[in-house]
């Protein structure tokens, strides 16, 4: 128990000085020299008492339901498209022969880059969102399926073949689970860059969400409000990377980085 | 008439890089009996887990064709069981289910899968480990949930691809004996299955088998057909008898030349 506690002290050291810190230079220093000075950079209490205005009142839920909402909408979309084109263009060269060279000149095009455009195609709200954040969920997972199903051992697909199996069963039985563990990392690397994009496109087309709050906050010169997006952005993206790793952690018992 | 016979087998690799062709197999023919241990024995890169391959029908071949109770082998199929050398054992399959594989590709019920499964455990002495994975077991009870898989598909013939290569010495050497035994050793021959083995160790060969066919260095051929004279059933006092020394001294005679030839090919 004293060592789980002591062990939590040490993770969580750096993090506590960076905020006492700051609350010492932004809150009592620095206000004195250049009064000013608070609206540029308010001290952690200020954000926090910000954070429990908006909690109260409710405002920051709503902001942080749209964004999710839109995520997820966008991964689900992702997902049901990127996993069976990968799997196809992995498991049939003629497949991969021909989608290859679109696929390679479209990767490289950050989703950003695709905002003119989506404001052209769906002007501004969620279908524009939505739009930007597929393409930062769909690369990902799309190469990821490939390398997962081009990955799988040949020796056991002759192993499954001298079985027995038939492409149908060779498909469920060993190419599937084998390129599972590929396909929930891309899943989770897509969330990641996903909601990275997500805020860029809230940020210039929308009118509700985390994005577009702390843009708002920006007009009004509420830095602290700025800032609480910022880490809410911050706390929320780590939260939904601690899920998937949980998921592949329950979904692959037998996988290498569990051992 | 044989079980198995290969007849005029060639087969060459085409290399991309170099735009080299190599010959890997320059007509191998070779015939054995239902009941017999068959062995083929070479240097490495002869050739010899290509030809087991072909048999298989995981490989192509360019020319010849291979029999199987004079039926031509095409394809890949459950009634030939085939061992790897690195197991091939699916990582997100538990001992248990990977055993039961066989089966529930053929579409055997549930039921009769899981007494055949329990009951192949025992035989391979993996009672007590049914639901670990492939990572929590040793190279040498990985090899026995292989055996016991292919077994419960009940094959017409064995073909073991250096099975135990990967496994340390002292298991193989415990491996081997469990081969015999769970090979039906004591029974008469017509009750046990064709075993084609390929080894690259003349002991293991001597050993297990009732002929040892020695392969060539590259391009594989078929340099001497061994019958070997020693009595079943076989323990491993056998292996410090004149008689097994003698059998192996006679296989090292013909395979000096070859190991050193494919020792200098490695060379080139």
């Amino acid at each position: 128990m004293l060592k789980h506690l002591t062990e939590t002290a040490i993770k969580g050291s750096v993090l506590i000085f960076v905020l006492v810190v700051w609350q010492i230079l932004c809150g009592m220093i620095f206000p004195k020299t250049n009064p000013d000075f608070v609206i540029l950079l308010p001290p952690p209490s200020m954000v926090f008492e910000q954070g429990a205005r908006l909690v109260g009142n409710g405002v920051l839920f709503i902001h942080i339901f749209k964004s999710m909402e839109r995520v997820l909408i966008a991964f689900v979309i992702a997902s049901i498209l990127a996993i069976p084109l990968g799997i196809a263009i992995g498991w049939w060269k003629r497949c991969e022969d021909m989608v290859d060279p679109l696929m390679e000149i479209l990767r490289p095009i950050p989703p950003l880059a695709w905002i003119p455009l989506g404001i052209l195609w769906f002007g501004i709200g969620d279908p524009q969102n939505i739009f930007i954040i597929f393409l930062g969920i769909f690369f990902p997972v799309l190469v990821n399926t490939i390398s997962g199903v081009k990955g799988v051992e040949k020796n056991l697909i002759w192993g499954a073949l001298t079985l027995g199996a038939n492409e149908r069963q060779i498909f469920r039985e060993i190419i599937l689970p084998g390129s599972l563990p590929f396909i929930l990392t891309g899943l989770r690397v897509g969330l990641g860059v996903g909601w990275m994009c997500l805020v860029a496109a809230e940020l210039v087309a929308s009118t509700r969400g985390l994005g577009f709050m702390i843009q708002d906050a920006r007009y009004l010169l509420l830095t602290e409000r700025v800032i609480l997006g910022m880490l809410v952005i911050g706390l929320l993206g780590y939260g939904m990377d601690r899920g998937m790793r949980y998921l592949q952690w329950r979904l692959l018992p037998w996988h290498a980085t569990q051992r | 008439m044989a079980k198995i016979e290969v007849c005029s087998i060639k087969k060459e690799f085409h290399s991309s890089r170099t735009k080299e062709v190599v010959l890997a197999l320059n007509g191998i023919c070779l015939e054995a009996n239902e009941g017999e241990f068959a062995t083929l024995v070479g240097p490495s890169g002869c050739g010899k887990s290509t030809l087991l391959k072909i048999m298989a029908g995981l490989e192509s071949k360019d020319n010849g064709y291979v029999l199987l109770d004079g039926q031509e082998i095409i394809g890949p199929s459950w009634k030939r069981g085939m061992l790897f050398q690195d197991f091939a054992l699916p990582p997100w399959k538990t001992v248990k289910e990977n055993i039961e594989l066989g089966p529930k590709f053929r579409c055997v019920s549930k039921k009769e899968r899981g007494e055949l499964s329990n009951h192949l455990i025992q035989v391979v002495g993996l009672k007590g480990f049914e639901n670990r994975y492939p990572h929590e077991l040793s190279g040498g009870m990985k090899q026995r949930c292989a055996l016991a898989r292919t077994l419960a598909n009940d094959p017409e013939i064995l073909l073991l691809d250096e099975p135990f290569a990967s496994v340390d010495a002292q298991t193989r050497e415990l491996l081997q004996e469990e081969l015999l035994k769970i090979w039906g050793e004591e029974l008469p021959k017509s009750k046990r299955k064709l075993v084609i083995f390929v080894t690259h160790s003349i002991d293991e060969a001597v050993f297990l088998s009732d002929v040892v066919f020695v392969m060539t260095a590259r391009p594989g051929e078929i340099k001497e057909v061994f019958r070997n004279p020693l009595e079943r059933p076989r323990d491993m006092r056998l292996k410090s008898t004149k008689p097994f020394l003698d059998a192996k001294d006679f296989l090292w005679g013909c395979i000096k030349d070859e190991v050193l030839k494919a020792i200098k090919q490695g060379f080139q």
